[in-house]
């Protein structure tokens, strides 16, 4: 049987497969804790996107392309930035000014809730984006 | 709705620029890119209006109102440069379709249309924030993009180029950086309105010094002022001409409107000039700047490499118009940012018509061009001679002030400089032209048979900008009196 090179590296893959879920979900956390506690998007894109870049590091770039194609990461990286600035286009259509969360909801600190609710996983998505391309671009041979 | 402008100024835009990336499209692309455009220059002509009917407009960001939140702040001076900056982006967006097509691959069209809509905001961003931090943000979006545009052009030089563009306008971004980290040392506030009141009571004036000195090597780093130019030449030779036309009209006269604003209603007239002699410093770069580089203009062989070096020495016009600071000084700068931006983005225009069709720039084989592309050829003498500062041209308008302002303050030898130099450039244009017009063609080569005429989609952005040069040449006063209030508001300060 012919061993792959990454094969011998039995002990990291299990342990990677392990950890992988664990940092997504706090990733996830720090995402959505962001307005009570310490985080928010850019903290949460990058631990989110380290779980890939960890992916891509044991099992190899290919495998990890098949997982997120740079495709898909350009339409993240766009879609992140089009929902922070089309927040701010949807507050200034319900009468406010650009960004001015308080109009979002019946009264002004929900509304102040979803709006940074809103502006943050936007951040995140363009910053997990960012940070995988970024990986990708520097690890890829072309 | 009119009281939301400010905002779509920039939020179209930005919001076009991942729009572009998710189509995909090369032609798709690039209509959302001139249609955002179009939008932003309509936006800001509103503004212009609305600024000179009801006075400074100020945006609160967010609902917070300044100096705490961000804030917009609108008066005479943005509004102009908000509306050369958009204008300008628009022609050369129109003019980039056929000319980008031979350039860049058709599969990163997108790419491009989408960092030339970052690049936009990026510069309308800085030039409509009342905010000093927000002023950095925004360099760095137009920066960033910026050196993506360049790096796109097809010759591996503009890799290179867009590299030491890279490095050098980090170091200037940094240094602003710096310098903004200090003036909020000192005072605890970024709203620029604040800073001005603060300043002067500030208790470590120390910190406001060093914060001047950082701020002062940045900006003139990014506009290019005569001894810290390096970068420009090779980014304007070897980027895709669309963006050389777009770059020359509106990358370093927004960073003179950021010397204008910090140097005049930030920090104050008093103390900037009286206090500081900033005079003694900007004066000496500028007059050898305009004198040097249009001698080392004379010289170039390329016509992009030429105009680019005369960029840098029209840049001391502007820049020597500041060193004046008084009213007469400062029209005159204000006024020759807007009046080189036509001229000058007409002139690479004409030039990426050139390249189109002959396949370079190089002067010595142009031989007898005008017989094969005669609206190219009269478009760029028109706006040589508006270059140069021949009367009925706006460069007239800019010189004449420029001189009078000179000789108001009784400095002599700068409007003789100033003459020497368009003497310069009488040399430098009269080159090309002489070249275009008159010389035979020594052999009857291949290339120089079956040429024709520019496409009409980049002739007519290219003839709009010429019209406007004309029309606001035998026109100067319109141009001169919003350059004026301009100019009173900002030595009146905030």
């Amino acid at each position: 049987m012919k061993l792959y090179p990454r094969q011998r590296h039995r002990v990291l893959q299990v342990v990677t497969k392990l950890v992988i879920p664990f940092v997504l979900m706090f990733g996830l956390y720090v995402q959505f804790h962001g307005d009570y506690g310490p985080g928010g998007g850019f903290q949460a894109g990058v631990i989110f996107a380290s779980a890939f870049i960890l992916h891509g590091l044991i099992f190899g770039l290919q495998q990890t392309r098949r997982v997120l194609s740079p495709g898909v990461l350009r339409v993240m990286m766009s879609l992140g930035v089009l929902l922070y600035a089309g927040t701010g286009a949807v507050t200034m259509l319900m009468g406010g000014n650009l960004l001015d969360y308080d109009v979002l909801a019946h009264d002004p600190l929900h509304g102040q809730h979803w709006g940074i609710f809103a502006v943050e996983l936007g951040v995140g998505i363009t910053v997990t984006g960012v940070m995988i391309s970024l990986f990708y671009g520097f690890a890829s041979k072309r | 709705m009119t009281e939301q402008l400010p905002a779509l100024q920039i939020l179209i835009t930005m919001m076009a620029a991942p729009l572009c990336v998710l189509v995909r499209n090369a032609r798709v692309s690039w209509a959302i890119a001139l249609l955002a455009n179009a939008f932003a220059c309509w936006v800001a002509w509103q503004l212009l209006q609305q600024v000179q009917t009801t006075g400074v407009i100020r945006y609160a960001l967010g609902g917070w109102a300044a100096p705490s939140g961000i804030e917009y702040y609108i008066d005479t001076m943005n509004a102009a440069v908000l509306l050369l900056v958009s204008g300008i982006s628009t022609l050369s967006l129109l003019y980039a379709y056929k000319s980008v097509s031979k350039a860049v691959p058709m599969a990163k069209h997108y790419l491009f249309y989408s960092a030339w809509l970052l690049c936009v905001t990026g510069l309308m961003g800085i030039v409509i924030t009342g905010d000093a931090f927000n002023v950095f943000v925004f360099l760095e979006v137009s920066s960033l993009a910026t050196y993506m545009l360049i790096s796109f052009g097809d010759d591996r030089r503009a890799l290179t180029a867009s590299f030491r563009y890279l490095v050098l306008g980090s170091v200037g971004a940094s240094f602003i950086l710096i310098g903004i980290g200090f003036l909020y040392a000192a005072t605890g506030s970024l709203n620029m309105v604040d800073l001005a009141e603060r300043i002067p009571d500030s208790e470590s004036q120390r910190a406001v010094l060093v914060a001047f000195s950082f701020i002062t090597i940045g900006v003139l780093i990014k506009a290019a002022v005569f001894p810290l130019h390096a970068w420009l030449p090779n980014a304007y030779t070897f980027a895709p001409i669309a963006v050389t036309a777009f770059l020359a009209g509106t990358a370093t006269k927004v960073s003179l409107y950021v010397l204008l604003r910090f140097f005049f209603s930030i920090f104050g007239e008093a103390y900037s000039f009286g206090q500081l002699f900033l005079n003694t410093v900007l004066l000496p770069a500028a007059i050898a700047g305009f004198v040097l580089m249009s001698l080392v203009a004379i010289f170039q062989t390329d016509l992009r490499r030429m105009l680019a070096y005369s960029s840098v020495a029209q840049i001391g016009y502007i820049v020597a118009g500041f060193a004046l600071a008084s009213q007469a000084g400062l029209t005159a700068g204000i006024v020759h940012i807007v009046n080189h931006a036509m001229v000058k983005t007409a002139l690479f225009m004409a030039v990426g018509c050139i390249i189109y069709r002959v396949g370079h720039a190089h002067r010595p084989s142009l031989d007898s061009l005008f017989k094969h592309m005669p609206f190219t050829c009269v478009a760029f003498i028109i706006s040589g001679l508006g270059l140069i500062g021949v009367p009925l041209t706006v460069g007239f308008v800019s010189k004449f002030t420029l001189i009078g302002a000179a000789m108001e303050r009784g400095w002599w030898i700068l409007a003789g400089l100033v003459l020497i130099s368009s003497l310069m450039a009488v040399v430098y244009v009269g080159r090309v032209v002489e070249v275009m017009l008159f010389r035979q063609s020594r052999q009857s080569g291949p290339e120089s048979s079956g040429l024709s005429e520019a496409p009409v989609t980049m002739l007519i952005p290219m003839y709009v900008l010429v019209a406007m040069g004309l029309y606001f040449g035998i026109n100067g006063s319109q141009t001169l009196s919003v350059a004026g209030e301009a100019a009173r508001q900002l030595l009146g300060g905030f």
